[in-house]
Order: structure tokens, then sequence, then C-alpha cells
């Protein structure tokens, strides 16, 4: 059964710190469409176009009629657990240092028998049970079987807690603490159960309403730094970077307008240096020291979350050269992604729809507040996907994006 | 379906076991290498009177069996390769006994061969199969250990067999064993050491599970008067019968492709279950010994617990299962293991055992059982035969 998660023993220096291990990571082309689906927080299949059978394994052809016509749909993951066993030994480092680790081989209500990793909340066969997938240490989907009945957290299960990047009792850094996304996200980590949450501060000069009391909240503490600016992105790695857990990069320069309507490359400059030189001397800075402590205890370093937009994924005319800014911050995040990958550190994009803040004052609603941005990205911590699109305007673009991209570029227009 | 003929005078000959190692230095090429000399040898032939070759192995790449012929100096006018692990032995004397039957060779060589380094066994079950490598292996379960344990689990709960069931044959077998000098297991093995070994995955423990190891097995198939030519003592073959991917719409397994085909296999042999003297079922784990008692016939789908309580299983007893040990004792040499069964009926057959005779053996059946590609095993197969 799951058990309640207890606070970590400090970490005792003596010791050697434990190099991250991963679960195997190697899967055909054609599985990666499980992890498309997880990567966004979905559970889909192969269903054939043809003859509706479900697919599992993953496959290049029905297995009933040979059709190659297979797209991957959601599914609810209902089924019965057929059958369980607990492995207690393995031949990979990974699951060498978790056993005993439960599995379970279950029965979809849409045909196929998949092989899941447990909920310690599922109990012993034949019982229902939801499938759903997750990705897991090594960026991979996997599936994992959780109770029917309720919505149990995989954090809740000490050994799946390893899937997710669950915020209680881990040392954040919030890079930006004083927009009305950064003051959020502060107190949505706090309100999480959070040990440290450092937020950066830059241009102390700049008041901004609401973030002194911040500075109340007894696990907060401010720490100078400036994104655009090397020596201080430096000064703060060096100063904390071997502690941080998860780091959550709120850093954004957004200014309005397109290409022709301004003058001059300077706002796009201020554009590009906060959004993506400032990540890219984040990446610099933390990335090599997080990535080394991805097994350093129950609360190691697991996550990098960028807040994005959804304009990154099509650009919004409108806001042109911003756009442009977060597509080039989004291709960078892959490549910070392949980097921490061998660290078990996952990096989770946020790509929110227009938020609710003065630099969208002129945006008809919907907007998304600062605090539903700050509560998705709390949540997908305590989940196991890798895309988040917070918000009806984010899944509207989303799936208007995957449905025909070169439509939703032409709709921008107009 | 029209009835297949018969195999004629297609016989069995000059069974040989390369000794088996836990691990070896050697590559697969090595074990199949004996095993060709340890056949000339044993028949007394020239090398180029053999001229069909069957080879099974995993560790055999990047070589295929015609990449045999070159290392080892033959030029065979019959080659196949049967990919086919646990069911490869049953499926290659098939292969061969028609192409003997027609013509097509004279003299098949049907060798098992599978090397076994320190490392060897995890790099294999990492890329055993496309679907085992996308749906199993992430999971943790190095190996079928996992997966056996699944069908295990699932049979014990649905036909009320108990652990003791389970490991009566384990014991059985390991007696077996101990009358067999190449057997790798070497100390006797008690109901209680079964019961209380280490736990591998709930519930298999210890000695439920092979252990992975490097050797290799063969035998030839002619016809009568070759073998008679050559003065070798042989087994004739009465029926074969193989399956693949059977039952796909069951969601877990507890039926193998036998039952399909075990009709065939009986009207094709001219005997019945009650006319068989001795079974080698394919082992890699216990469950799948009672899946075969049940699916060929020797009792109900079930009744396999019962089967078991009801009988013996040494070489003496009233059904005698896995002569020389089984893989569970003697060690699973890769696709050898597919041979181990079907070379020791073959010396039961001919007078010539490793270990204990069975006592006035007439008739032997020989199972296979392979390939967990998935979650269950895809291949199954069958084989009578008899003394001469």
């Amino acid at each position: 059964m799951s058990e309640v998660l207890k606070r970590p023993k400090r970490k005792n220096p003596v010791l050697r710190s434990r190099a991250p291990t991963l679960p195997p990571a190697i899967r055909s082309r054609v599985a990666h469409g499980l992890t498309a689906a997880a990567a966004r927080g979905a559970f889909a299949l192969q269903v054939c176009a043809d003859c509706g059978a479900v697919q599992y394994p993953p496959r290049e052809a029905c297995r009933q009629c040979l059709s190659t016509r297979l797209p991957w749909r959601d599914q609810d993951g209902h089924g019965q657990l057929l059958s369980a066993t607990v492995l207690r030994h393995s031949q990979e480092l990974f699951f060498r240092e978790r056993v005993p680790w439960r599995l379970g081989l279950v029965q979809l209500d849409v045909g196929a028998t998949v092989v899941t990793h447990l909920h310690a909340d599922v109990g012993e066969p034949p019982c229902r049970v939801r499938v759903t997938a997750a990705l897991d240490r090594a960026s991979e989907a996997v599936l994992v079987a959780v109770p029917a009945a309720g919505a149990p957290k995989l954090a809740d299960d000490p050994k799946l807690r390893d899937m997710t990047c669950d915020v209680r009792f881990r040392k954040v850094l919030v890079t930006d603490g004083k927009s009305s996304v950064g003051q959020a996200v502060v107190r949505a980590v706090v309100e999480a159960g959070a040990d440290i949450v450092w937020v950066g501060a830059a241009e102390p000069w700049k008041k901004m309403p609401g973030f002194d009391a911040l500075r109340e909240l007894r696990q907060v503490t401010v720490m100078p730094l400036d994104l655009t600016d090397s020596r201080s992105v430096q000064d703060l790695a060096g100063e904390i970077g071997f502690k941080v857990d998860i780091l959550i990069n709120t850093a954004d320069y957004h200014r309005t307008l397109g290409i022709a309507a301004r003058k001059g490359v300077e706002n796009a400059q201020c554009e590009m240096d906060v959004n993506y030189f400032g990540l890219l001397r984040l990446a610099q800075e933390f990335g090599p020291v997080m990535k080394a402590r991805g097994a350093d205890g129950q609360s190691s370093a697991v996550a990098w979350v960028n807040l994005l937009s959804i304009y990154a994924l099509s650009n919004f005319p409108l806001h042109g050269t911003y756009s442009a800014s977060k597509a080039a911050a989004l291709s960078l995040s892959q490549a910070l992604r392949a980097e921490l990958k061998s660290g078990g550190v996952r990096v989770i994009n946020v790509f929110p729809g227009p938020i609710d803040d003065e630099w969208n004052q002129l945006l008809l609603p919907p907007k998304i507040a600062p605090a539903a941005v700050a509560a998705a990205i709390v949540s997908a911590l305590g989940g196991s996907a890798e895309d988040v699109y917070p918000g009806d305007v984010a899944q509207e673009w989303l799936a208007r994006f995957i449905d025909n991209p070169k439509a939703l570029e032409r709709e921008l227009t107009q | 379906m029209s009835a297949r003929s018969g195999y004629d005078d297609v016989v069995l000959a000059a069974p040989v076991t390369v000794p088996y190692v836990r691990y070896s230095i050697r590559g697969a090429n090595w074990f199949a290498g004996r095993a060709l000399a340890g056949l000339i040898k044993t028949a007394g032939v020239e090398k180029s009177r053999i001229d069909g070759l069957c080879v099974a192995s995993f560790t055999l790449a990047p070589d295929t069996a015609v990449g045999l012929t070159q290392h080892l100096g033959l030029s065979p006018r019959w080659l196949d390769h049967v990919p086919l692990g646990g069911a490869s032995a049953i499926v290659s004397l098939r292969r061969a006994a028609r192409a003997v039957q027609c013509g097509d060779a004279e003299i098949v060589a049907c060798i098992g061969a599978d090397t076994n380094h320190v490392d060897s066994f995890r790099q294999n079950t990492a890329t055993f199969s496309q679907f085992a490598r996308d749906a199993v292996y992430p999971y943790g379960s190095g190996g079928p250990n996992a997966s056996f344990a699944f069908l295990t689990a699932h049979y014990a709960q649905t036909y009320g067999a108990r652990p003791e069931d389970f490991g009566k044959l384990c014991v059985a077998q390991r007696t077996n064993a101990l009358r067999n000098p190449l057997a790798l297991f070497k100390k006797p093995l008690t109901l209680e050491q079964y019961l209380t070994a280490r736990l591998i995955a709930d519930p298999l423990r210890l000695f439920d599970c092979v252990m992975p190891c490097a050797g290799a097995e063969g035998f030839l198939v002619m016809r009568r008067a070759a073998a008679e030519q050559l003065g070798l003592r042989y087994a004739r073959l009465l029926g074969t019968i193989e399956r693949h991917n059977a039952f796909p719409d069951d969601p877990i397994q507890f039926r193998g492709g036998w039952a399909l085909d075990r009709d065939q296999l009986y009207a094709q042999a001219g005997i019945g279950p009650e006319d068989v003297d001795f079974l080698q079922t394919y082992d890699d784990y216990p469950v799948i010994n009672v899946l075969q008692f049940e699916d060929l016939g020797f009792c109900d789908k079930g009744g396999g617990p019962d089967f078991i309580r009801a009988n013996s299983f040494e070489n003496d007893g009233s059904f005698p299962i896995n002569t020389s040990g089984g893989q569970l004792s003697v060690g699973q040499a890769g696709a050898a293991g597919g041979h181990l069964g079907l070379v020791e009926a073959i010396r039961q057959l001919i007078g010539a055992p490793l270990g204990a005779a069975v006592p006035n053996a007439r008739h032997g059946m020989v199972s296979g059982f392979g390939m967990i590609n998935y979650d269950r095993g895809l291949c199954s197969g069958a084989a009578v035969l008899a003394a001469a």
C-alpha cells in the first residue's frame, strides 16, 4: 500500500553520491506512438482504421485484418488485472536498485493484454484496474495500472514516485519571482510542500506589487538573478546549483507587435536575451550539476521546467518576435532534454495560451490566470508528462496544430 | 483437413551432447563444431556424407546456418536455420524427416548449439524481439521470469495447483539428473529446499527457473536403410506436430498449441497417450510441464494438479518425464535446450541413456515449446518416437 512520504534525512557528506541509473530506454519507432501520448499525459493505443481492432504491443500491421492504417487513439484504460508478480531480481541496474518491484498483466476491456507496473494501491488479482501511461525516469513511455476507483497519484507510491518530479520536500529555484506568474508559481510550490524555494529577482530597483509579501513565506529566500547577465547566473549556480532539485524558469520578456509595427531590433534582442539566451545561460550553469545529482537520495535533482508559450508551436503574428523567441527556446529545450536525459532529469515544457497579465491587456479573453499556470506546473511535476498545455486556448491551439499545422498558420493571420 | 502422410522409415540416430558449462569464452560456432564432430564420430561417417544441415542457435549471430557451412567445411545440398528456441528440435526434425523421405538429402545433421558468456543472457533478453524490447524489457524483468510468474500464478489460482505440485516435478527431475554425469546440478533437491528457496518473481522461486549455460546437442535424421548400412542403432519417427501463435485471443496463456493438434499427432503415430512410456517436456518452468500434460492428452485441462499428485515422475516411476534431468536440472544451453529432450529420447529408445533407463521403453514422446515473444510462448510442437 502507499505510504506517507517522510522528510528525507540530511545527506551524509562522507558517502559518495550515487550515479543515476535509468530503466531500459530502447524502443522501436512505432512504439513511440505511446511516448507521444504519454508526453502530454495521455494513454493511447493503435486502433485499426479499417477493422477497429485495438493493438498492443505497437505494431506495423493490424493483427486482425493486416491493415497498416493504425492511428493512435486515446484510451480510458479500464481493464481486469489477470495476474501479478513481484520481481526480486533484475538484470538491469535501475531495477536492481529498487527490487522488490510489482508488475501486472492486465486485460484491457478493449481487448489487448498489457504488461504494466502496478501502483501500490492495486490489490491482488483478479480485480479491476485502470491503465495509464507515464514517462519513466528514462523519459520513455511505460504503462502503470492504478486502482479503477479514485484518482491515486503516482507520487503516493514510493517506487512510482520516481516517475514523477513531485515537489514535496524538494528544493526549488524559481528564476523570476517578480512577474505575476512567477509570484503564483512561488506560492504554488510552497503550498505543494517544497522545502526551500529560492526566488530569483532581477533589477532590484523595480518594485513589483505583491513581491515583498513572498519574503514572508518561511520557505522563500530571494536571490539576485538576472538571466541577461552571465556573471549573475554563474554566481547563483556557484552558490546553490548543487542543491537545486527543481528549476522552474519563469523568466519571460514579452512585448507585443510584429515586424513592421516597430522599427529596429532592440526589442527583439531583449526578448531573445531573456527568453532564449537566458535559458542557455541557465542551462550551461545549472544543467551539468543537476544532471549529476539525478540519484542523490529521495530528493534528488528531478526536473527543469520552462515557461514557454503556445506561440512557440506556430507564430502568432501580432506577437511575432516574441513568438520567435519562444520557438527558439523550445528548440533549445529539446537539446537540454537530450543532455539531461542520462541524469534522469526531466525537462517539462509548459505552453500556456495568453496569460492574463499586463502585456496581454488588450487581448480579448479567454486568457489564463497566472495562478492557473502555476497550478498546471505543480500538477505536471506531480505527474509524469513532459509537455503541458494549460488552459482552453492552449488546448485548442494544440488540437488545431496536431490536426493541421498549416491550417493553424493561416488561421493566425486573420 | 486431409490426412498427413506418414514418415515411413525415417529414423533418428547418433544422439550427441557437447557437455554443458555454465559460462564459456568460446563462440557458438565452437559448440556447433563439437556437435558436428560428435555426430560424425558416433555415426562413423565421413563429413562429406552429411548432405543436410539444420541449425538452431541464439548466439550464432552475426552468422547464420550458411556461415556455419563455410566455418565447418560442409557442402550440404539441403540447409535450414530454425530460430525457434524450445521448439527448434521438433521443427528441425519435421523439416529433416521430409527432406530425407523425399530424397532431398540423405543424412541431415540437426544441431542446437549456444554459447553463454557472462553477460550473454542480459544482452539476449534485452533484444529478444521487438515486442519484448518495447513492452516487457523496460519493466525490469530480465528474461522470461516475469512472464512465467504471471502464467504460474494465474494457473495456480484458476486450477488449484499448489507450490508442492510444481515442486514435485522439480524434485523428480533432479533425481533423474543425479544419474546423468553431464547434468550441471549434482546435488539432490528436497521438496523443503524447493519450497524455501529464495523468491525470484513471485510465485517463482529459484528452482523453478532454468540456469542458462553453454552447450550443444545433435542428432542425425536418415532413412532406416542408411542407418542399418552404417550399423547405427536408431529410433523410428511415428508422428509430429507443430503450431505457432495458437489461441491468440486467450488473454493469458493457460494452454498451448498442442491442444489443437494432439489428435493428429496420435492419429499419425498410431498410438494413444496410454502407450507413451516416457515424456520429455519442455521444462523451462514447471508450469509449462503441466500445460503439456494436459494439452497432450495425459489428463484433462485443469487436471494437472491431480495428475501430479497421482503419479511419480522418476525414471522408474508411473510417468517418467525428462529422464536425463531436463533443463531444470541439466541446464539450459540456449537453443540446445530445445534439443535436450529429443536427444535423450533417442538415447532411451536405443538403450543408451546417459542416466537411468526407463524400463521397457518402447514409445517416447518429446515436446517443444518456445519463444516468449511478448507475454506467452508462441511455438509448440511434439514428436512420437518408437524403439526399433
